[in-house]
């Protein structure tokens, strides 16, 4: 029997505002235990939670790269159950009315095509804090520096139908919120994180299959290798005429497995009610359009703009806006240039490979968009050939200066003067008369050997296009 | 509606409440009377009525998004049952 | 000295009657000489009393004093005190000193008034008769056999029995006004959002609500004026301005119109509190008000919605109470589930588990519509009723308890009969309307207490309308006997 998986994720992205979403308190990574929870953190009594005012407006912001609905009310609504992680006893989390209504995100699929995929919603909530399990004998410990946090879930439909679109969506949303700067995306510290449910059911049908869920696939390599592990799993108990029971299954990446966390029937019951603590929140169409306003181009958009305005291959704008950070490092260096094309070809090869090499992300370039855009002006230009360009950038990697300043100090500008050209291409005549009479009884391949000769006497430096000219001129 | 021994149990399970065996016909008991009095809420039509979470017709105020804590680890875990290295201590958590 | 009100003493310490020291250790004199057989407070903070009424006098000499500094006060033990005890009556924090003030404490300590310590109360704020304290029962001052109402009982009591001229307490249900009206003092509930809720342990925080207790209804509104306003800690307190109430007295009653709510005369109410009610109401037709038949249709059903919202929201508020960070835990716990369920189980008393399981069952699937939607749906038609009598009248009026004072120990077995004791007081949080209680009279040599509900925001007419009403009784100077 053919199979069919069904796939929906669940994306916790903790929004990267500079305090909690109900307290003042700080929200840095990597503080000492419990520096970074105050009173209302730790659900002390008495203490009340206010709204951060920019969890909101970053909600607002992914709504509107959605095109999702903003609901011009939203509640947010307590979900009650024990665990030490859990100061109050409840999560602050929106359940029956949240403030972002459905949407959707184009992806690109491996054919090139592009696959329009659901947003159900997505809610504000605050995050929980950390067990510590390691050191204590019988205990485990409790930071809650991480409790309160910000975080946005966002709840796609169930459209994905393989372990690579689950990735693809998942690449994307993660480049939205790194264009719209909500997030830092960082997967380790778990700034973005997520669940996948997935079900299986025979290819044609109709009906979804009992899902897992999977809980916790923090990084793209592990969210293709688990849904795809847990496709076979489900396709193989199907196969042997078992089913599916709906449970919620941990991804154990070091064995490449995943196994049963809770089932259903073992499964809390939340008892979600509108919290008596906050207010509902109102959204006016006012504070949308000033959201609007500072919106950033979103990369479909400029993906669009690169091929258009820069003729860029749809190829190669793809690549160049997968990152915000590395859209403005192109469009920089190519607004120092008059060659948009010849600067995304820098941009992709001999930049990414440099940067590669070293482990570098684009921010930390050794080499500013301005200085290579101004590198590549003076191969545009004609002061430097683009084999000389490759000793310019490498001087400019190791911080030699601008593109003038090396080729200046190097002495690498290139020879453009016809009569010096001719007198160096009139010495490699006279030495090689061998290769000269053979070449003139129509061993034309050897232009090549005469190019080489004179380049090499320049020093590299001799204009190739002048020495080809000149050289087939004087050969007869 | 009347609640018998097993529901006493599992909601005391939900709400994470020991209760002694002795005394759970006495809360059986007790809460059945209480749900039987609150059952006349069934006698009312509320068709199309919204419910009211809060007594005002507010919207939740805003706050920016400064930085306003201030560390008090040492106080706040000199209230705590148990508290090493900076941490809350609860017996071992196994699940998750 | 004992027997002013906080205006009088007012009025004395700005004059150099008296100073704020002298005032202090009166008053604390009174509480060991006569708290032993009341049982009002938990906590008494000489020492801290005595500092901070230093700090007054000083004050007022360098020409820094308001009304309320030098003034002593009580707190329910419910509003959380900087380094001081706060129990809620409960065993389950009675070794909790919180490191913060409430909002409510930190604006008295601004005003410079003094605190004396902290009252007693019936668990959680879980009760009508204080007597569900893990600190015993607090006694009645006009008769010992009985209880002092609740849930601020300790407070009410210490009131009555003059140990302090002013206290605060809290109101979910009728938590201020049952137990002034059992004590034959007056104790005004604001309307919802009026006073901060920051630093006040949650009971049911959509009904929850602080308010001053009192001898006269100008010193609730000289209270008032410090309690209430807009707290950027609280998102649920209201961003308008506070006025002067104290100053909004002495208004005419002529042309008020008062409204009778019919449900609030039916069965169930003592014959000497109908009649005490019924003299107070002709008193009001003597100060010029005009009376009128009103009706509010869904009042029978606020005793069983509260009964649904108010556990259901408490299950929610006491999970923080899990033996993790503060608070009480249990010994040798066996595992972390052991850790929860005997903490809390050991922890909480036996109303407090009965509420939260309540609360627990209402909210929990399958029930969740049939219990706490109706009960937010009859909520809005309670409100809704309201809303359309106080368009058509200034104040509503009727009793505050269907009887007087009842004797320790009559209900404490019966649950839904002690819920019932707050059948008129009830509705007022379910709508979050201001309403204050006032001394009208005895009823079998216990005090009857006139409930008065205003509209949103109208504390400043509700108190005039209660003021007018001591400017021309003494139900409110009458104190009971045996605590001189």
């Amino acid at each position: 029997m053919e199979w069919e998986s069904v796939i929906g994720l669940e994306i916790h992205v903790q929004l990267s505002t500079q305090t909690k979403i109900f307290s003042g308190a700080p929200t840095a990574y990597g503080a000492e235990p419990n520096r970074q929870a105050s009173a209302i953190d730790l659900g002390m009594p008495g203490v009340l939670p206010v709204l951060n005012e920019q969890a909101v407006r970053y909600a607002v912001k992914l709504g509107l790269a959605l095109g999702a609905d903003i609901a011009p009310r939203s509640v947010f609504a307590r979900k009650n159950y024990f665990y030490p992680d859990l100061p109050k006893g409840y999560q602050i989390s929106q359940y029956d009315l949240p403030l972002i209504g459905s949407g959707q995100m184009d992806i690109e699929l491996d054919d090139g095509t592009t696959k329009r995929v659901g947003v159900t919603r997505a809610h504000l909530e605050e995050d929980a804090g950390k067990s510590l399990h390691e050191g204590f004998e019988a205990m485990s410990g409790i930071d809650l520096n991480r409790a309160g946090t910000p975080l946005l879930e966002i709840v796609s439909e169930p459209d994905l139908r393989s372990a690579k679109e689950a990735v693809a969506y998942m690449k994307k949303l993660h480049t939205i919120v790194r264009y719209l700067d909500i997030c830092d995306g960082n997967m380790q510290e778990g700034s973005f994180r997520c669940d996948a449910n997935v079900s299986v059911r025979p290819k044609g049908e109709r009906e979804f299959g009992t899902r897992a869920e999977l809980k916790n696939v923090n990084s793209f390599r592990f969210v293709e290798r688990a849904i795809n592990h847990e496709i076979e799993r489900q396709i193989e108990i199907r196969e042997d005429g078992g089913s599916i029971p709906q449970e919620t299954r941990l991804y154990d990446a070091d064995r490449n497995e995943t196994r049963t966390m809770r089932t259903k029937e073992g499964a809390d019951d939340y008892r979600y009610f509108p919290d008596p603590d906050l207010l509902p929140i109102e959204v006016s169409p006012a504070f949308i359009d000033d959201v609007r306003s500072d919106m950033p181009e979103l990369p479909d958009a400029r993906k669009a703009r690169f091929e258009s305005e820069y003729g860029l291959s749809s190829y190669d704008a793809g690549v160049l806006t997968a990152s915000r950070e590395l859209a403005d490092y192109y469009e920089a260096a190519a607004g120092a240039c008059d060659d948009p094309k010849l600067a995304a070809n820098w941009v992709m090869d001999e930049l990414s490979g440099a940067l590669n090499k070293e482990g570098l992300g684009i921010t930390e370039s050794p080499v500013s968009p301005q200085r290579l855009g101004g590198m590549i002006q003076r191969v545009t230009d004609g002061t430097i050939s683009s084999k000389i360009a490759k000793d310019v950038f490498e001087a400019m990697w190791a911080g030699e200066g601008d593109a003038d300043t090396v080729i200046e100090a190097k002495g690498l500008k290139q020879v453009t003067d016809t009569s010096e050209i001719e007198a160096m291409v009139d010495e490699v005549i006279a030495n090689n008369p061998d290769q000269v009479a053979e070449y003139q009884g129509g061993k034309d391949k050897l232009l090549g050997f005469f190019v080489g000769q004179v380049m090499k006497a320049s020093g590299g430096k001799a204009n190739p296009q002048q020495v080809n000219d000149i050289l087939k001129q004087k050969l007869g | 509606m009347a609640l018998d021994a097993n529901q006493v149990r599992e909601i005391a399970h939900l709400a994470r409440l020991a209760i002694d065996e002795r005394d759970i016909p006495d809360y059986a008991e007790n809460l059945s009377e209480i749900l039987a009095f609150v059952e006349q809420l069934g006698s009312v039509d509320t068709e199309g009525v919204e419910p009211m979470a809060h007594p005002l017709d507010m919207a939740q105020r805003l706050r920016p998004d400064k930085v306003t804590h201030i560390d008090e680890r040492e106080r706040f875990q000199a209230l705590a049952p148990a508290a090493e290295a900076g941490l809350y201590l609860v017996p071992r958590v196994i699940e998750q | 000295m004992h027997d002013k009100t906080i205006a009088e003493l007012s009025a004395a310490l700005a004059g150099g009657d008296v100073t704020s020291l002298e005032l202090v250790e009166a008053y604390l004199d009174r509480i060991r000489r006569l708290d032993a057989s009341l049982n009002s407070f938990i906590t008494v903070d000489a020492d801290s009393a005595r500092a901070a009424a230093r700090e007054a006098d000083a004050r007022r000499q360098r020409g820094d004093a308001g009304p309320l500094t030098g003034i002593p006060i009580a707190l329910k033990d419910i509003f959380c005190t900087e380094d001081l005890k706060t129990s809620c009556g409960s065993r389950m924090l009675d070794n909790f000193a919180p490191p913060y003030n409430a909002h409510v404490v930190a604006q008295f300590k601004a005003a410079g008034a003094v605190i004396l310590g902290k009252t007693n109360m019936d668990e959680f704020a879980m009760g009508s008769s204080n007597e569900a304290s893990v600190y015993g029962a607090v006694r009645n001052p006009w008769h010992r056999d009985a209880v002092p109402g609740g849930s601020s009982g300790g407070s009410a009591a210490a009131v009555a029995a003059r140990l302090t001229p002013g206290a605060t307490g809290t109101d979910t249900g009728g938590s201020i006004r049952q137990p002034a009206a059992l004590c034959g003092i007056s104790g005004l509930k604001p309307t919802y959002g009026r006073v901060s809720r920051y630093g006040m342990v949650a009971f049911a925080s959509s009904l929850d609500q602080a308010g001053p207790m009192a001898r006269s209804a100008e010193d609730l509104a000289l209270m008032l004026e410090v309690m209430a306003g807009v707290d950027e800690r609280d998102s649920t307190a209201a961003d308008r301005p506070v006025p002067r109430y104290s100053e909004a007295l002495g208004q005419s009653l002529d042309g008020l119109t008062i409204g009778l709510p019919k449900e609030f005369f039916g069965e169930g109410m003592d014959d000497g509190t109908r009649e005490a009610v019924n003299a107070a109401v002709a008193e009001y037709e003597r100060l010029g008000a005009s009376i009128r038949e009103v009706s509010l249709p869904s009042s029978h059903l606020a005793v069983p919605a509260y009964y649904v919202i108010a556990p259901a929201e408490a299950s929610s508020n006491l999970s923080r109470f899990d033996g993790v960070r503060y608070g009480y835990r249990c010994q040798d716990p066996q595992g972390l589930d052991d850790m929860y369920k005997r903490s809390r189980g050991e922890g909480f008393g036996p109303e407090v588990k009965r509420r939260i399981m309540v609360g627990t069952y209402a909210l929990s699937a399958g029930y969740y519509d049939a219990y706490y939607r109706k009960a937010q749906q009859v909520r809005r038609l309670i409100r809704d009723e309201f809303v359309q009598a106080l368009a058509e009248v200034d104040v509503l009026m009727g009793p505050t308890a269907p009887t007087p004072a009842f004797d320790i120990g009559s209900k404490s077995e019966d649950p839904v009969q002690m819920y019932l004791s707050d059948i008129y007081t009830i509705a007022v949080n379910l709508a979050g309307l201001p309403a204050v209680s006032i001394p009208a009279g005895e009823s079998g040599g216990r005090p009857v207490g006139l409930q008065l509900i205003g509209d949103y925001f109208d504390e400043g007419q509700l108190l005039n309308v209660a003021d007018q009403f001591q400017r021309v009784t003494d139900y409110h100077k009458r104190a009971p006997a045996g605590i001189d």
